[in-house]
């Protein structure tokens, strides 16, 4: 199957789902178009709504507390991951005194942590940072744990014969290794940073996607909520197609499936 | 027999001295598995040592005890008349497994090699640079580990290695996994970088052929556990040698058999043993 042809059927499928959505929603075949619109709007509509919201000035700002919240939950749960997963990694008695407590604390839900972090930090963007930190801390912190104490030994050993010292070993063994354990999981962990402050939002506050979702539901809004989450789609999508560029920058190095050796 | 590996001189000359060096590893259950056990082992300073024996024989651990990442049960060793303590830093390592930073392009791998002895980065790139060359790498600087072949990997290893200048090269099957022509072309690279300033070797193989090909002595190690030397055969062959043509000279064909007849004893008793 050539590249157009595989694009073709792909639009095809989403055509065809937008096509049975409308059709049902239109035509009076499972009721009333009144009623049934009312729990499943109709593509039309939510495709006018959505042309509506990003035309208009509100939704920028949303997205842009919500964007704010990801990144920032991103980058403090990876920072704390990286520190404390390669603290654990190089020593061991710690490791094992806190092992059960981490476990424990990766067991919990996560979202029921929100309303308290709402409490602590209030309803402003901390204490969606706080919620998203809590996910993506453990996901790298677990990732750079095992990608330290997983380096090859051959490695290691060769760079110990070449004169290498603690610190070069960081710098040019852990570290690499780690990191290509923390991107193997960095999609993961970006997608959690996001799902942190959309929950959060849509648990109490006052701006961001997962507020205007939540602001639409509560007014029986269907076509709202599914033009925000529409939008919300799009959003992640983009994130995560800058991520993609990010990671091949970075792990060039790496054998890419199906490439050929020379 | 227990002193075959032992020179007749002067124990600080020697570039690296085993003396009734035993080597255990704790097996599950409190118990031990002693590798290899009194085992006498002099190289001097410019000398090409090979050690052949079956597999299991703990050849691989003997060089791990030279180069300091295994520390002996008993015996003693020293390093140009010094005990030795931690790793060797008078010594390079090639590993027969791939032991280059995947995450650094050749250059990258065999520049870092200077880190630790200081040389500034434009330095240590430069002098890498003259190091892929003789390697026959020079295109190949951006390259990384997994863009290159078993015997280009090598190389890069091999450069790795050299670019510190270290007095003693420890070599743990290095060709191990690559093919029988790259393995005579690796050889023959070796030996020309060997020449230029010979260096105490210790070349660990399991191909007779190879051992004999590149060797000034040849050292047969039993059938484990506990293995010993039970051979040492000077190698009076010629130097330069070519390792694909000087298997056709009859005095390789003598020496051959005569080693052969000592190692194949050792090899259907690992066997008989059961086999690896």
């Amino acid at each position: 199957m050539n590249r157009l042809g595989l694009l073709a059927l792909q639009i095809l499928v989403g055509l065809a789902g937008f096509a049975i959505w409308h059709v049902l929603t239109v035509y009076p075949i499972l009721g009333a178009p009144k009623q049934i619109q009312f729990f499943f709007s109709t593509p039309v509509d939510v495709l006018a709504r959505t042309w509506a919201e990003i035309t208009g000035p509100e939704i920028w700002g949303h997205l842009w507390i919500t964007l704010q919240e990801t990144v920032l939950a991103f980058v403090f749960g990876a920072a704390g991951g990286i520190a404390f997963g390669f603290l654990f990694a190089r020593n061991r008695l710690l490791a094992a005194v806190f092992d059960p407590y981490i476990k424990a604390a990766n067991a919990l839900p996560r979202v029921v942590l929100a309303p308290i972090f709402a409490l602590w930090f209030g309803l402003g963007i901390w204490s969606k940072v706080a919620l998203g930190f809590t996910l993506v801390f453990f996901i790298v912190f677990f990732n750079i744990f095992q990608g330290v104490r997983e380096v090859s030994p051959v490695v290691l050993d060769n760079a110990r014969m070449l004169g290498m010292n603690e610190r070069g070993l960081l710098r040019h063994v852990y570290w690499p290794s780690a990191l290509t354990w923390m991107f193997s999981s960095l999609h993961t962990a970006v997608g959690f940073a996001l799902v942190g402050a959309v929950v959060g939002e849509y648990l109490g506050s006052s701006a961001g996607l997962g507020y205007k979702i939540h602001e639409a539901e509560s007014v029986f809004d269907v076509t709202g909520v599914f033009s925000g989450m529409l939008i919300l789609t799009v959003f992640v999508l983009v994130i995560d197609t800058l991520v993609t560029l990010i990671e091949n920058r970075l792990l060039v190095w790496r054998p890419q499936a199906g490439s050929a050796r020379t | 027999m227990s002193r075959q590996g032992l020179g007749q001189h002067d124990s600080a000359a020697d570039a690296v001295r085993l003396e009734a060096v035993a080597i255990a590893f704790a097996l599950k259950g409190g118990r031990r598995y002693v590798a290899v056990e009194g085992i006498d082992l002099a190289v001097e300073p410019g000398e090409f040592v090979a050690v052949v024996g079956p597999t299991g024989s703990g050849k691989s651990t003997l060089l791990n005890a030279a180069a300091g990442l295994l520390r002996p049960a008993d015996g003693r060793v020293t390093v140009f008349g010094t005990p030795l303590q931690g790793l060797n830093g008078r010594a390079g390592y090639l590993f027969q497994a791939d032991a280059l930073m995947p995450w650094k392009t050749a250059l990258d791998n065999i520049a870092v090699a200077l880190e630790p002895q200081g040389v500034r980065r434009a330095e240590a790139l430069s002098r890498a640079r003259d190091w892929l060359a003789r390697v026959g790498l020079a295109n190949f600087s951006d390259r990384y580990p997994h863009m290159l072949s078993g015997g280009q990997r090598k190389r890069v290893a091999l450069a790795q290695m050299l670019i510190r200048d270290p007095e003693i090269l420890l070599m743990d099957e290095p060709f191990g996994p690559l093919d029988a022509q790259t393995r005579q072309i690796m050889g023959n690279l070796l030996l020309d970088l060997w020449a230029a300033d010979r260096k105490a070797v210790i070349f660990v193989t399991h191909d007779l052929e190879e051992a004999i090909a590149l060797s000034d002595r040849v050292i047969v190690l039993s059938a484990g556990p506990a293995a010993r030397i039970v051979g040492c055969y000077p190698v009076p062959l010629a130097r330069p040698r070519d390792t694909s043509e000087i298997r056709l000279d009859p005095q390789f064909h003598a020496l051959y058999q005569q080693i052969w007849t000592c190692l194949r004893v050792e090899v259907s008793r690992a066997y008989a043993d059961g086999p690896a």
